[in-house]
């Protein structure tokens, strides 16, 4: 049985209050902290529980925060990305609206250990009435001296205050987030200098995802060692996820890393199974971004072991024959679902959120955006196939920021693994507009890869 | 390490000792000929210019002395800086080149190819590049991009269709003039240069955007349609003014003054910039001291212009008889 670590209070009623989060164990890692702790002890105890960034790229927190430069008399500054804004990824919302509090707690533990005074929650312009929550959350706190000069008489000073975007999904890239933040235009910086030397303000600046903040509270309570006693190998502690597509129970689990994907799909502690007794086609495991896995690809991997909800896990095989758990997104598409449309969707997605500063992103993603819409309304050339891995491969690592990379993960692997249905839809084009492919065949992954 | 310590880099196979904190990009240019990457958006004179056109991008197949290990992605060479023992691929490196490839082919696909009509053509690194790196057919067969003319100056004319978005006029009018008032506005392939609120912009120094800019997206509208450049012979000269250095390049036609610019390097980089009078207001040939002709290099379609003998008329059978 799951132990929930974040969510543990979430049934509770009125959890979202400060004084019933208080009742129930609230703030009890602010007191740990900062009475008994060094901040150096924090960081020392986050390397031990091995927790890793969860908004997507999965790097080490506590190998972040000890990059973390500390000049004499410079401000630093942490800041919260909680600009969820990745198609299949709703966890950080979740967790922000129910328990607000928790957010608020992590920051605090979390400012102290690097010392930071100003602290930002950037929270995305789309969850106004999200930003709400943490206003009066954050007023709450300041109210009970858990914020504010001084607190709990330890001499630590912290301000915070959240910042809401204004409807991109570029500034969850965090040199963008600091950009927007800034006041200017949400364009990622050049790295280097990256953030941990010359951030906000030119000063050095951690950002860490909704998630991974939270997740410092029970590292703090129980300890490091407690913490990564859950799961496997380098994947530790549990990890939000945020289920959606033709399964039976969509909505945010908390998990253990390490339950296997066959588990967390099919059981009814999780997503319950596929709706209405279809079959799996696809999954999606970490958000939009990530490559997408056929369906003899999702609980086995490649070698045909069982493939489990880990970082390491879900990336065996490499791009090949494998995927990323990403932020957690998990889309489940049953055998109704049109992959090209699927594909097209994502396109359109990234198309409309290229911040158009380097060129291969600005061009690459409406170009492939207008090939896959072909494809699609039945108008593509068999020739198409072979230029939407062209244009891919054109992006796929040679923009600044990973948003160019995010791009054309997603169209890649649709090719890679169901190149037969995009050559239906283009052999096909009147009848592709009436009728679903269906699953693919497992011999089409085996003749690609070789 | 002492100040004048120099550090090695190796691009293509020839090696150059720098000072540290030297970009790939600037080794390359001390190294000179075929190793130097092109650059549409890095302008060494403009503060955070660079990274966006990613037409730059080198392979390094050695980080440096104490870490060998190559670098996995491709580096944009106007921004990465060099380390001890750095050894660089550029054109001997084949994903160097099917990189570049990509991205001229992604800059030109909304790129209205008007170069016929175009003021910039001679002298347009996009043609440039193109030429050099680009296919000479499109796979591209949707509606291109297309915007509006607008007059964002008395005498600057932006045709935002032919934009490639280096920024370069961005950071000119950021760090030249004391007023921000134009920027990039939207986002994605509709991005657009403008000044939001539909106004001149007025300031001794904005001339120069038309000068920065590596297309025809911006141009001098009193050299407008006036004629092609490379009819024009380009002559060094220069002027007494308060404002600026004086030194300029007059684009003559036979004893006119069509239009002034002013003095690009090699890489087509303004070194002293020049103010608006000069560039626009003094087109009378007594107002300036000519030192002489331009130097342009042999390749450039401008030299052309140069002809040393008379072009013997056709003779026709009428004219035998």
């Amino acid at each position: 049985m799951t132990r929930k670590l974040l969510l543990e209070n979430d049934h509770i009623e009125g959890i979202r209050s400060y004084d019933v989060y208080r009742k129930n164990g609230g703030y009890r890692s602010v007191e740990k902290a900062l009475k008994k702790m060094s901040p150096d002890d924090i960081v020392e105890e986050v390397k031990k529980s091995g927790l890793r960034g969860r908004g997507g790229a999965g790097f080490p927190t506590g190998m972040k925060w000890s990059f973390l430069a500390k000049p004499d008399g410079v401000p630093r500054h942490l800041l919260c990305n909680a600009d969820e804004s990745e198609p299949g990824t709703f966890k950080d919302r979740y967790l922000m609206e129910r328990i607000p509090h928790l957010l608020i707690e992590g920051m605090i533990v979390s400012s102290f250990a690097l010392g930071a005074n100003q602290s930002y929650i950037y929270i995305r312009g789309e969850y106004m009435y999200v930003l709400q929550i943490l206003e009066k959350a954050i007023q709450e706190a300041y109210a009970n001296g858990w914020l504010g000069k001084n607190i709990l008489g330890s001499g630590f000073d912290l301000d915070l205050a959240v910042a809401p975007g204004a409807g991109a999904y570029i500034c969850g890239e965090e040199t963008a987030l600091i950009e927007s933040l800034e006041g200017k235009r949400g364009n990622p910086r050049m790295k280097p200098p990256f953030p941990a030397v010359k951030g906000l303000w030119q000063r050095p600046t951690v950002v860490n995802n909704v998630e991974t903040i939270a997740a410092v509270v029970p590292i703090v309570n129980d300890g490091g060692d407690e913490y990564a006693k859950i799961g496997i190998g380098r994947s530790t502690g549990t990890k939000l996820i945020s289920a959606s597509g033709n399964i039976n129970k969509p909505g945010v689990y908390e998990i253990d890393l390490g339950v296997s994907v066959e588990e967390f799909l099919y059981s009814d502690q999780y997503c319950g199974g596929m709706k209405n007794g279809k079959k799996l086609k696809a999954c999606v495991p970490g958000g939009s971004s990530v490559p997408i896995l056929p369906h003899f690809l999702v609980c086995k991997t490649a070698t045909g072991t069982d493939r489990l909800m880990t970082y390491e896990s879900l990336s065996e095989g490499g791009f090949e024959s494998g995927s990323m758990l990403g932020s957690g997104g998990f889309i489940v598409y049953d055998e109704d679902q049109c992959i090209v449309r699927n594909t097209w969707n994502f396109a359109r997605f990234y198309h409309h959120e290229s911040c158009g500063q380097c060129s291969p992103c600005r061009e690459g993603t409406g170009w492939m955006k207008k090939v896959l819409h072909n494809i699609e309304i039945g108008k593509g050339k068999m020739e198409d196939i072979d230029l939407l891995w062209d244009i891919q491969s054109k992006i796929e690592g040679n923009t600044i920021c990973p948003l160019g990379d995010a791009a054309a993960w997603p169209v890649a692997a649709a090719i890679r693994h169901f190149r037969e249905e995009f050559e239906w839809h283009v052999k096909e084009p009147s009848l592709s507009q009436t009728q679903n492919y269906g699953l693919i065949s497992e011999k089409s992954f085996v003749t690609e890869s070789v | 390490m002492s100040e004048d310590a120099k550090i090695k880099v190796t691009i293509d196979g020839k090696t150059i000792e720098v000072a540290p904190g030297t970009t790939i990009l600037n080794a390359a240019r001390q190294i000179g000929g075929d190793v130097v990457p092109p650059a549409m958006c890095y302008y060494s004179s403009l503060e955070g210019s660079g990274g966006k056109c990613r037409t730059c991008l080198v392979e390094v197949s050695k980080g440096s002395e104490k870490d060998p290990r190559p670098m996995p992605k491709l580096v944009v060479s106007c921004s990465t800086m060099v380390m001890d023992g750095m050894e660089v691929k550029n054109t001997s490196s084949e994903r160097v080149l099917d990189a570049r490839k990509g991205v001229v082919e992604f800059l030109l696909i909304n790129h209205p190819l008007d170069c016929p009509v175009c003021d910039q053509a001679g002298e347009c690194h996009l043609q440039d590049l193109a030429f050099e790196h680009g296919l000479s057919k499109t796979r591209y067969e949707f509606k291109r991009r297309e915007f509006d003319k607008v007059d964002i100056g008395e005498y600057i004319k932006l045709h935002m269709t032919r934009c490639i978005l280096c920024y370069r006029c961005v950071y000119t009018a950021n760090q030249l003039t004391d007023s921000r008032e134009h920027g990039v506005l939207k986002r994605g392939d509709a991005a657009e240069i403008g000044t939001f609120i539909e106004k001149n912009l007025k300031n001794d120094f904005i001339g120069n955007v038309i000068d920065v800019c590596p297309v025809g997206a911006l141009t001098d509208k009193t050299f407008r349609f006036r004629s092609r450049v490379w009819y024009t012979k380009p002559v060094d000269a220069h002027c007494e003014c308060t404002k600026c250095s004086g030194n300029a390049v007059l684009w003559m036609i036979g004893d006119e003054i069509s239009r002034v610019t002013a003095r690009k390097d090699a890489y087509g980089e303004v070194k002293e910039f020049i103010c608006n009078e000069c560039r626009f207001d003094k087109k009378d040939k007594n107002q300036w001291t000519i030192e002489g002709p331009r130097k342009i290099s042999r390749h450039s379609v401008i030299s052309a212009n140069h002809y040393s003998k008379e072009i013997p008329k056709h003779t026709t059978l009428l004219n035998k008889a």
